[in-house]
């Protein structure tokens, strides 16, 4: 392609960004915005509901170790298009219909495992001793769980749950692609008309909002954790 | 997905079994570019890096930022540039690799033991042939297990190329999706994640070669 065309991509798609018509009706650019952060937002809350218990049960138990570990890698290599080809069929036996339903459940199991694998290996790495001390002043081991080995563990814990928010951000735009709302709207329908200025608009909105989203995140694990604790180390 | 139609129709995979193995040609050959450039870009900026370490964290950020851009945005960034092509599928996966094969292979050369190192040099190695002989070898566990995870990731990611007319298993998927058609669909996924699994074994088997000494302590 000729210099000219990049030049125009820019100027078209800051065009496209200062038309009020892409700021009313049911594809506005804040409209699409805030059904990508609802999708997401509870996607992730799921997961999160669903594998910070285990991981910490398990964290605390030492029990099955191997699988807590290894879900990690198995998520990785679910991917994230292929999860919404399952989701589809069983959103539809479940009668959910197309959009919203199947893209949630395709980004759940996409969740799971960092959130998972980090509350477990954080929980783990809790100081054997400082564990000891705290049976020893007569903590209840829910108790040792809750006051002592989660706040200890809370960076993996939240580096967990950034690293599932990003990934969830990132893959809810292939929600567009089952008819679903959110940001993917314009990348797909861009590609499909052939609407290079729309689909240039939506990539950056979702790079952006991805990379808002860790940003955002990273100010708040360091406001969170423990000021004794603040070198966080990344399992995954 | 229709009424009637049932969820997988093995008759299906019997009649496209040469689509089948088109797609899955086209998936490793998708992955093993993005795998194989992404190592050699990894690996130049990974001794540059131990070389030049003030320059880890600019590398790590812009790999970093790169890694959290989503694959789709990545992809259709590119298509006023190198339009529906090969191309633009490997620059985004090549771009998703980095980050992860830099992490490890730095990691791996830095974790080589000082003593080893000291020993090394004291047989006489000079520093080229201490870093190749030596250095990397060591390397080579965390190196392989950097180059597994991207492996199974790009092969996660190949298929969100068939969007920009690439794709692989992920071509299927699509298809599927487009045509409603559950046994498409799910012919795709179940070969993309079995590929997945079948490539990680295949590294496994490829480090235990490498690296015989640590069946020992394994």
């Amino acid at each position: 392609m000729d210099p000219g065309g990049r030049v125009n991509i820019f100027v078209d798609t800051f065009a496209w960004f200062t038309d009020p018509a892409h700021y009313t009706g049911s594809n506005a650019v804040q409209v699409r915005v805030f059904e990508h952060l609802e999708l997401s937002a509870l996607a992730v809350l799921i997961a999160a509901a669903i594998a910070l218990p285990i991981g910490l049960y398990l964290g605390h138990t030492g029990r099955l170790a191997f699988i807590a570990l290894n879900v990690a890698n198995v998520g990785r290599a679910l991917p994230s298009l292929a999860l919404l080809a399952f989701a589809l069929p069983i959103a539809f036996s479940l009668g959910l219909g197309l959009g919203f339903w199947p893209t949630l459940i395709s980004l759940i199991p996409l969740a799971l495992p960092p959130i998972m694998t980090n509350a477990y290996v954080g929980i783990r790495g809790v100081d054997r001793d400082v564990i000891e001390a705290a049976r020893g002043m007569g903590l209840s081991e829910p108790g040792i769980l809750r006051t002592v080995e989660a706040p200890l563990a809370l960076p993996l814990i939240l580096s967990g749950l950034r690293t599932a928010s990003v990934n969830v951000v990132a893959t809810a735009t292939l929600g567009a692609l089952v008819a679903g709302g959110g940001l993917g709207r314009y990348i797909v329908d861009g590609l499909a008309l052939q609407e290079y200025d729309r689909l240039f608009a939506g990539a950056l909105l979702v790079a952006t909002l991805a990379i808002l989203v860790e940003v955002a995140f990273g100010r708040f694990e360091a406001r969170a954790v423990s000021p004794g604790l603040r070198s966080p180390a990344d399992a995954l | 997905m229709t009424e009637g139609e049932p969820l997988i129709r093995w008759d299906w995979i019997g009649s496209h079994l040469d689509e089948i193995g088109f797609r899955l040609l086209q998936h490793v050959e998708l992955t093993a570019i993005a795998v194989t450039v992404g190592f050699i870009i990894a690996f130049v900026l990974s001794l540059l890096i131990l070389r030049i370490p003030r320059i880890e964290g600019p590398v790590t950020w812009v790999t970093g930022t790169l890694y959290t851009i989503p694959s789709l945005a990545l992809f259709a960034l590119l298509i006023p540039y190198t339009g529906l092509t090969l191309l633009s599928a490997e620059i985004g996966l090549v771009s998703y690799t980095l980050l992860i094969l830099i992490r490890n292979i730095v990691r791996g050369i830095r974790d080589v033991p000082a003593d080893v190192i000291e020993a090394a040099t004291g047989m006489g190695y000079d520093n080229s042939d201490r870093f190749w002989r030596v250095e990397v070898p060591l390397a080579t566990a965390v190196i392989i297990a950097g180059v597994r995870v991207a492996t199974i990731s790009t092969i996660g990611l190949v298929t969100v190329t068939a969007l920009i007319g690439q794709g692989g298993f992920g071509f299927l998927i699509l298809i599927g999706i487009q045509r409603f058609f559950s046994t498409e669909l799910i012919v795709g996924a179940v070969c993309s994640v079995s590929l997945a699994i079948f490539a990680d074994a295949m590294l496994v088997l490829l480090q235990r070669r490498l690296t015989p000494w640590t069946r020992v302590a394994g």
